[in-house]
């Protein structure tokens, strides 16, 4: 009775422990957001969403060009890096039991880690450097250095939890092994998949560094891919560093705006790919 | 389905020396995982349109020997096979044939009900035909029907066919199973231990769901119950340790085995 009484007390520190955790581990969060929500709403009104940024130093204007860009920059960066984050992914996980898979995921694993600011460099080295001008292409291929390693993690990582007895009855069809992986393996592996392409859209669009060596910033928008573009988080740092108070209220309602897109962009993602138990053919 | 008929490499004289009688002629066959060997220098003719049951305790390579008719066994890294066999009178190991064309002529029912999750009852049956290409609605609707019917599963089902395969019963969804391999019209049948995963009730009608098939196609079937092979079966083939020990006609192999060891088994004195 004694030694039942002691388990059970136990049991309810243990989860006391892991609940105190979660609430410090929220804290953070939770502040964070509330800031964000009180300091950047007052700065929301229709001219934020449709003018670029006015001159330095007068109130008014808004941050239209960087959302464009930022929305360019989530686009052209999708476009390049979710196919071969996806295609490396099953490459991984279906054929990447040899040495070679091994390297590659090691290398992909260090990729993940590596400093976004290396990458910002390398790319204005390797691109901006040659073409002579600051471009959001290179701005896109810096970030899609950053996004690949995540998708094709991810992708391995969902691809590997379906039970191989569905790889075999596929197989046992007489479907063919290309087939199988993607009508079958992946269709199973969906909504994994979908939240690994999700978070490394989230950590692309929150980038900063890679941006300053690539995009550069601009006042205007988008004028061509050979010409400076603005972004969502280079404007909220410009603003952040100006004396005004009117620019940190700017930079609060664009630091909202771009928490706002990443979640609505989530959202949507997995209303339009909800499982309707079809195979699309 | 004629082009691959060809690409099999069939001769019309093999066609009617062999289609009568045996299906599939097993010559010196043997398989490994790695360096174990699991199957050692097997030889067997399984006749067409006959349930043969293969009994043996476990890790005999009973699986091992159905999975390398239909050319599952190599998809297994590390495995290996040698020998032959003849279905029809073609090798389907030697090297111009496509194991994928082998897999649509034979094809297979695994001991755990697997229905594809994110598919309808309607797409696990089409399964098979849509994603080899066959997109007209009203030949995929035809055989969906057909290979329905065939598993005792339409009546069951011919209201709910857009519900997810997986909301079934386990029995039904063993049943889906085999609509789903007699769907790309196979000409063998591979079980491998179909009914080992359900309760009895469902285990015995899908006995007799296979026992009427046999009429239009050549059963194997892998079974750890020797009474069901009793039951189901026209001929039974004992695999020891990798050996095909005995092979008779079913009534004969329980009723008065050849083999000392094929008696032992029978009567449960090891396995």
């Amino acid at each position: 009775m004694q030694k039942y009484l002691i388990r059970k007390i136990k049991d309810k520190i243990v989860y006391a422990v892991c609940l105190i955790c979660v609430i410090i581990a929220i804290i953070p969060l939770g502040s964070i957001l509330f800031e964000v929500i009180k300091n950047g709403l007052p700065a929301l009104n229709s001219d934020f969403f449709t003018k670029g940024p006015g001159p330095i130093g007068e109130s008014g204007g808004g941050i239209a060009n960087s959302i464009q860009g930022t929305l360019i920059l989530i686009g052209l960066t999708s476009l390049i890096g979710i196919p071969i984050g996806i295609m490396s992914g099953i490459y991984l996980a279906e054929h990447g039991n040899n040495q070679f898979g091994r390297i590659v995921r090691l290398t992909n694993n260090v990729l993940m880690q590596f400093p976004s600011i290396v990458i910002g460099i390398f790319a204005y080295l390797v691109i901006v450097l040659p073409i002579g001008s600051f471009s959001p292409l290179a701005g896109a291929i810096a970030l899609a250095i950053i996004m690949v390693p995540i998708i094709t993690r991810t992708t391995e990582e969902s691809l590997k939890l379906v039970p191989n007895t569905l790889r075999e009855a596929s197989m046992a069809l007489g479907i063919r092994r290309w087939r199988t992986t993607v009508s079958i393996v992946l269709v199973s592996a969906k909504s994994g998949v979908i939240t690994g392409i999700m978070l490394s859209i989230a950590r692309v669009a929150g980038e900063t560094a890679p941006l300053i060596m690539t995009i550069l910033g601009s006042q205007w928008f988008f004028s061509g891919l050979t010409e400076p573009m603005d972004a969502l988080t280079l404007r909220i740092w410009r603003l952040s560093l100006l004396p005004y108070e009117y620019a940190h209220t700017m930079g609060w309602g664009a630091a909202l705006v771009l928490i706002i897109l990443v979640l609505s962009l989530n959202v949507s993602a997995r209303i339009l790919t909800r499982s309707r138990y079809r195979v699309k053919v | 389905m004629d082009n691959e008929l060809i690409s099999l490499g069939s001769k019309a004289g093999s066609q009617q020396k062999y289609g009568r009688t045996y299906k599939i002629e097993i010559e010196n066959l043997s398989a490994w995982f790695g360096t174990k060997q699991v199957l050692k220098d097997i030889n067997m003719k399984i006749r067409a349109n006959a349930i043969t049951a293969i009994i043996g305790p476990s890790g005999c390579g009973k699986s091992t020997l159905i999975r390398c008719l239909n050319r599952m066994h190599e998809l297994v890294p590390s495995a290996k096979v040698s020998g032959k066999v003849f279905l029809d009178g073609i090798d389907i190991y030697s090297k111009n044939v496509d194991p994928v064309v082998v897999r649509r002529k034979v094809g297979m029912v695994f001991q755990k009900p697997n229905p594809f999750p994110t598919m309808s009852i309607y797409d696990n049956v089409a399964a098979g035909l849509k994603l080899n290409g066959i997109r007209d609605r009203k030949v995929l609707d035809k055989l969906v029907r057909r290979s329905l019917e065939q598993a005792w599963l339409w009546d069951e089902v011919k209201d709910d066919l857009d519900k997810p395969g997986s909301s079934l019963s386990g029995g039904q969804q063993q049943r889906l199973c085999i609509a789903r391999a007699l769907a790309v019209e196979p000409e063998v049948l591979l079980l491998d231990e179909p009914t080992s995963a359900l309760d009895p009730i469902a285990a015995s009608k899908i006995e007799q769901l296979i026992v009427s098939l046999k009429r239009d196609y050549t059963i194997v079937i892998v079974t750890h119950n020797m009474q069901q092979a009793a039951r189901v079966a026209d001929y039974t083939a004992f695999l020891y340790l990798g050996k095909l020990i005995e092979y008779d006609e079913t009534s004969r192999i329980f009723s008065n085995p050849k083999e000392e060891l094929t008696e032992n088994y029978i009567a449960g004195r090891f396995g």
